[in-house]
């Protein structure tokens, strides 16, 4: 049996909980709502993030539109993601919630804009 | 003159979730002056998650977030000036703004809205020894030019202070390509949230050191390196701790400072504590009309209590232009903080005019486990509740019913404290 604290990320309240994993039996204690639970039965057995960027535009009204992945992904494929964020160039205007990369580095997660830029 | 029924200063969260206040409140006549040339204000370069939660009950991003303010105000057609920077406000309300359409104007208001946000504490404010080179930002300049004007700030950095600007602009930064070395914390303790600790720092292996503070700056053109030293209890560098680091940038995440020139030049008291106005239950000033919200007002932790709070002051600012209410009748009642409570807000409660429940915002002074926070009307204990970990990082409330007041109609003050047992 393995006992692991963590400080759960899912709101800005930050509550300590305790995983205690016990072969496939996993229990949550300390959190203050669900999304508490399940954050910290994710991050014991496939830790994800929502990765948030930003991606040149061109001839927009500001230089960079700011993105996010649509879901979240494996923690551990973050920088591949960036990778491919860093390396994408997109024309004005682009619209909040635009798909602005389809299928981000194999993950099958969408990139979409979160503002709109207009075009100058 | 022009008149205004309410003039809101600023068009960031604060100043936009007022205006949809005051307007679902009825007030038709309703003004916001903004000095950029987009509404949203400083969620606009905040691009990282997290927002929202409280309000939407879903996690956006800062953009995100200000959109649907923006929509609200757009749906709802109230009128907003870009590119205008108020240059005064009198105590009679009246509003001198200045842009390049109009030129230098003169408004009249019948209520202000104080929604002006804060800025962040400069490296002057430091007494930081060594050069001046080019490479040290304030975080959330670093911010600005990396999400919003697409520069690459630096690719070996230094974080000082461990606000929570600096704790996503290492995340951000390391994202990008650039390596963060340290994020140095003069305190014993994170001034940040503890999520951002850990999703910022822990998930990408960068060090957290406390008690430590930055005793030299290096380079004479641009940064190449800074001397970090432990402090001791007094926050004096120990001998024989210092450890060089070689970089190309360094971040200062040191603290926020309310920005409120224009409030002292309406003649509103200031705290000293929050750098903030002094207000009522209604957020109003101590200048009838004059009301306050957001970062202007206290440094906020989350967005979504910055806008609970400028609906209120919205809501109130509405009621005073249509009935001339104000909460200056009645029985005012002064917010004490105490014994590790460092300020309230509000500062006065009046038991008489309050709505049924007002909510009183406050920070603590130190990281304290297993505190009590209780409250007293005059000496008498009225609410404790257990916490397991209180931090100066993180904003707690009390919420108090005027209900509760009906057994005290002579009460003097309230006190806020913490206690060990």
């Amino acid at each position: 049996m393995e006992a692991r604290n963590l400080i759960c990320i899912g709101c800005p309240l930050g509550c300590p909980v305790t995983v205690t994993i016990d072969g496939d039996d996993i229990s949550v204690t300390g959190n203050t709502c669900p999304r508490g639970a399940d954050y910290a039965r994710k991050e014991v057995t496939n830790p994800t993030r929502i990765v948030t960027s930003s991606i040149r535009v061109n001839g927009g009204a500001i230089a960079r539109v700011s993105v996010k992945t649509k879901d979240d992904i494996p923690k551990s494929r973050i920088f591949e993601v960036m990778e491919e964020i860093r390396g994408t160039r997109v024309d004005a205007p682009v619209s909040m919630g635009q798909v602005l990369i389809a299928d981000c580095a194999g993950t099958g997660v969408e990139i979409i804009a979160t503002k709109s830029v207009d075009r100058v | 003159m022009t008149h205004h029924d309410i003039v809101i200063i600023g068009g960031g969260p604060a100043g936009l979730s007022a205006a949809a206040a005051a307007r679902k409140a009825g007030i038709q006549d309703i003004l916001i002056l903004e000095r950029d040339g987009v509404l949203g204000g400083i969620l606009n370069q905040c691009i990282h998650n997290g927002f929202g939660l409280h309000t939407f009950k879903e996690e956006l991003t800062g953009p995100e977030y200000a959109a649907r303010y923006i929509a609200m105000v757009d749906e709802e057609k109230i009128p907003y000036k870009l590119n205008t920077i108020v240059a005064d406000i009198s105590k009679d309300r009246e509003v001198t703004y200045i842009n390049r359409e109009e030129g230098l104007m003169t408004i009249k208001a019948g209520a202000i809205i104080l929604a002006m946000g804060c800025r962040e504490r400069p490296r002057g404010a430091l007494n930081t020894p060594g050069y001046r080179p080019a490479g040290i930002y304030s975080a959330g300049t670093a911010q600005r030019l990396m999400n919003i004007e697409g520069y690459c700030v630096g690719k070996e950095v230094v974080i000082l202070g461990s606000g929570d600007i600096g704790l996503i602009m290492a995340r951000r930064m390391t994202l990008e390509g650039a390596k963060v070395k340290v994020v140095a914390e003069l305190m014993p303790y994170s001034g940040g949230l503890k999520r951002n600790i850990v999703q910022c720092l822990d998930d990408y292996g960068i060090p957290l050191k406390l008690s430590h503070t930055i005793i030299n700056i290096e380079g004479k053109e641009r940064l190449t390196g800074i001397t970090l030293a432990e402090v001791d209890q007094n926050r004096a560098p120990i001998p024989g701790t210092e450890e060089h680091y070689t970089c190309d940038t360094l971040l200062l995440s040191v603290g926020l400072i309310p920005e409120n020139e224009l409030s002292k030049g309406a003649g509103v008291s200031m705290n000293q504590v929050t750098s903030g106005p002094n207000v009522d239950d209604r957020l109003e000033t101590e200048v009838e009309g004059i009301y306050a919200c957001g970062n202007v007002l206290h440094v906020h932790d989350l967005v979504d209590f910055v806008s609970q709070e400028a609906a209120l002051a919205g809501e109130n600012a509405a009621a005073y232009v249509k009935t001339g209410r104000t909460g200056k009748e009645g029985r005012a009642v002064p917010l004490l903080a105490q014994n590790g409570v460092r300020y309230t807000v509000p500062q006065v409660l009046n038991t008489d005019t309050m709505e049924d429940t007002v909510t009183v915002r406050f920070r603590v002074a130190d990281v304290y486990k297993d505190r009590y926070i209780a409250v007293y009307y005059d000496d008498k204990l009225i609410s404790r509740k257990k916490k397991k970990v209180l931090a100066p990082g993180e904003m707690e409330q009390v919420v108090l019913k005027k209900s509760s007041f009906g057994d005290y109609p002579d009460i003097s003050r309230i006190k806020i404290c913490t206690e060990v047992e």
